[in-house]
């Protein structure tokens, strides 16, 4: 908090911007870093570990079973056989696939378009002198304690007036729309682009675009990928708008699972195969780039 | 894009074309270009950021002295102060308040609890440190709307895994969608699940940052380690803790997604037993096609809000000015 208030924060404190690999850091780290974890530690995180897990599991015995199975009273808690046939019914009946490919189209412009601007606006909020620079930046670090819901009305009446209703721009356009991503990219290019690089290219004539293209962005580029990250998976994620704004003319996966789940399938083993196809493309993002995305929210986080 | 248009011909006139050579002339538009440009720069995000963002924010209220229908929406009829009352005569206004309350209390306090006892664990000194902090962050990858059928799922009445290892142990199966606490239990659980993980990262960084000498001097003064926890950790993690405090109440009084899919029906049960605002507001809004009544119901969300943050943050200050006294 005191962190989100204060524009000109100390997270500076931290070091220079990029210390060692995240791997190992040298004095910080509170009593852990001295002290082993003992075998409990171990077992409460063994049991920790299989409470998050457990669910994927069973998603995946579920989806791999019939309904009959389901209804089997010693429940079978080992994948079966139906994991295809039931992947088959949820693309027939549920067009999954549709959804599927809508939800790319949205996160994937989101996620290009939410980069693009932050990065923009988070280097000029760095770096750029101008007018009202703090003022800006208190408004829109302040919108990011106001939820969502509360623009939803207007906003809706709004795309019913441009007629986007049902319409991907409908989702996209809004979700371009971060705060976060600017206040995330603001953070991140105060601390790793130092103003002597900035000083030099000028002296050097080069432009502010210039600047930008061939100095910031190289510089930004991790930070650009966490936050496409974080991003990708909160619009692949998103649910509130996408069921207000889209319908099952045109949906995206988490729409699409809100028909499965509403009575529209009434096979528990296709709901949960249709689960898993949604799940699935952010899993593998999660698979590839967990590291990265733990990185990035403890980065984000706020540090005592 | 006004922005960028007044911006550029804001600054312009005070650097004023000044009486000199064309060479002179010159550097002073590219002056001038360098003062308007950051202007450029924050224009994408402010154009998109006032039309999507801020407008709709704003007009809100004013939506909500208003009567709105969904399939009219263009047509607007004054109704002052109506929709508020309307809602305060609805008894169901009043459940979906309670219910808001209880579930993001349910959810809430055992998962920032949680958070904490993991991030504490996670710090010490781990093998396979890496993988356990992603694995944990595992369910925050998930989707309101996946997590809550898997969910649903294991919460079934009749074969639903849950009930059946209750009866393994002898319990009667518990009726986890029409019981009042057995299904606000429910659904808190799904909040429980999805955000531990990512509680316990944020804890987990804040405590990175307590500076090491503080547990040496507590070690040497003899503090055994529960003690080091409670008097070093955590009021060196008081801002991370009013952090996530104030994200997760955030979080709970706009709770939809669990409540809407935990059966599918949008008034949160048969006797509304789980039907939170947000859910609320969706039935008016896009169940009953009442716009005006979900932006007064929007509204009252956010006075609530603030409220709840304000009381968070005026009980987090006064407890640090009486730990300052002592």
């Amino acid at each position: 908090m005191t962190a989100l208030a204060a524009p000109p924060a100390a997270p500076e404190k931290d070091g220079p911007p990029q210390t060692p690999p995240p791997g190992r850091r040298v004095r910080r780290g509170g009593a852990g870093r001295t002290m082993k974890a003992g075998w409990l530690s171990y077992v409460i995180l063994g049991v920790a570990l299989l409470i998050s897990a457990f669910p994927f599991y069973w998603t995946i015995v579920a989806a791999s079973r019939s309904n009959a199975d389901m209804a089997k009273v010693p429940p079978s808690l080992l994948p079966g056989p139906n994991l295809i046939k039931n992947f088959e019914q949820v693309l027939d009946e549920a067009d999954i696939g549709k959804a599927l490919l809508n939800s790319l189209i949205v996160s994937g412009s989101i996620t290009i378009g939410t980069v693009l601007c932050c990065t923009l606006a988070g280097f000029a909020f760095a770096k750029l002198r101008f007018k009202g620079r703090n003022a800006l930046l208190t408004l829109t670090i302040g919108t990011m304690m106001i939820p969502p819901q509360l623009g939803v009305i207007p906003l809706f009446m709004l795309i019913a007036e441009l007629q986007w209703v049902n319409q991907l721009q409908a989702v996209i356009l809004p979700g371009l729309v971060s705060a976060f991503g600017v206040f995330f990219m603001r953070q991140y290019l105060v601390q790793s682009l130092p103003d002597e690089l900035i000083e030099a290219a000028r002296v050097d004539g080069a432009s502010t675009a210039r600047i930008f293209w061939s100095i910031v962005i190289p510089i930004a580029r991790p930070g650009m990928a966490v936050l496409g990250m974080l991003t990708f998976m909160t619009a692949w994620n998103d649910f509130f708008w996408p069921i207000i704004a889209l319908s099952s003319q045109e949906p995206t996966v988490q729409v699409a699972l809100r028909q499965l789940g509403g009575g529209y399938v009434n096979d528990q083993s296709v709901i949960m195969a249709g689960t898993l196809l949604g799940t699935l493309p952010v899993l593998l993002v999660f698979g590839l780039l967990g590291r990265q995305i733990v990185g990035g929210i403890m980065q984000g986080a706020v540090k005592g | 894009m006004s922005l960028t248009a007044t911006a550029k011909a804001g600054p312009r006139s005070p650097a004023g074309p000044g009486p000199g050579p064309d060479d002179g002339r010159a550097a002073a538009l590219r002056r001038t270009w360098r003062k308007a440009s950051p202007y450029a720069y924050i224009a994408p995000f402010f154009t998109l950021f006032l039309a999507f963002g801020l407008f709709p924010l704003l007009y809100t209220a004013f939506v909500s002295l208003y009567r709105v229908e969904l399939q009219t929406s263009g047509e607007m009829e004054w109704r002052g102060i109506a929709n508020y009352t309307a809602l305060f005569t609805d008894e169901f206004f009043w459940t979906s308040l309670r219910n808001t309350f209880t579930i993001g209390v349910l959810s809430t306090v055992p998962q920032l609890a949680m958070a904490l006892g993991l991030a504490h664990l996670l710090n010490y000194k781990l093998r396979g440190r890496t993988f356990v902090r992603t694995a944990i962050l595992l369910p925050y990858a998930t989707s309101v709307a996946a997590a809550t059928l898997v969910f649903a799922q294991l919460f079934g009445k009749d074969f639903g895994l849950i009930n059946y290892a209750l009866g393994l142990v002898g319990f009667d199966p518990v009726d986890w969608q029409t019981g009042t606490v057995a299904s606000q239990i429910a659904v808190s659980s799904i909040v429980i699940w999805r955000w531990t993980g990512y509680n316990a990262l944020i804890y987990l960084a804040g405590m990175q940052s307590i500076p090491h000498e503080l547990y040496e001097a507590a070690e040497m003064d003899g503090a055994s380690r529960w003690r080091q926890f409670v008097h070093v950790t955590l009021p060196g993690l008081r801002p991370t803790i009013v952090f996530t405090v104030i994200i997760s109440t955030i979080g709970a009084t706009q709770l939809f997604g669990e409540p809407l899919l935990f059966e599918g029906s949008i008034s949160g049960g048969i006797s509304h037993q789980y039907q939170t605002l947000g859910l609320y507001m969706y039935e008016q809004g896009w169940g009953f096609f009442h716009l005006g009544r979900a932006a007064a119901i929007a509204w009252v969300m956010f006075v609530l809000i603030v409220v709840l943050v304000g009381a968070n943050a005026l009980l987090v200050r006064r407890r640090a000015r009486k730990e300052a006294g002592r």
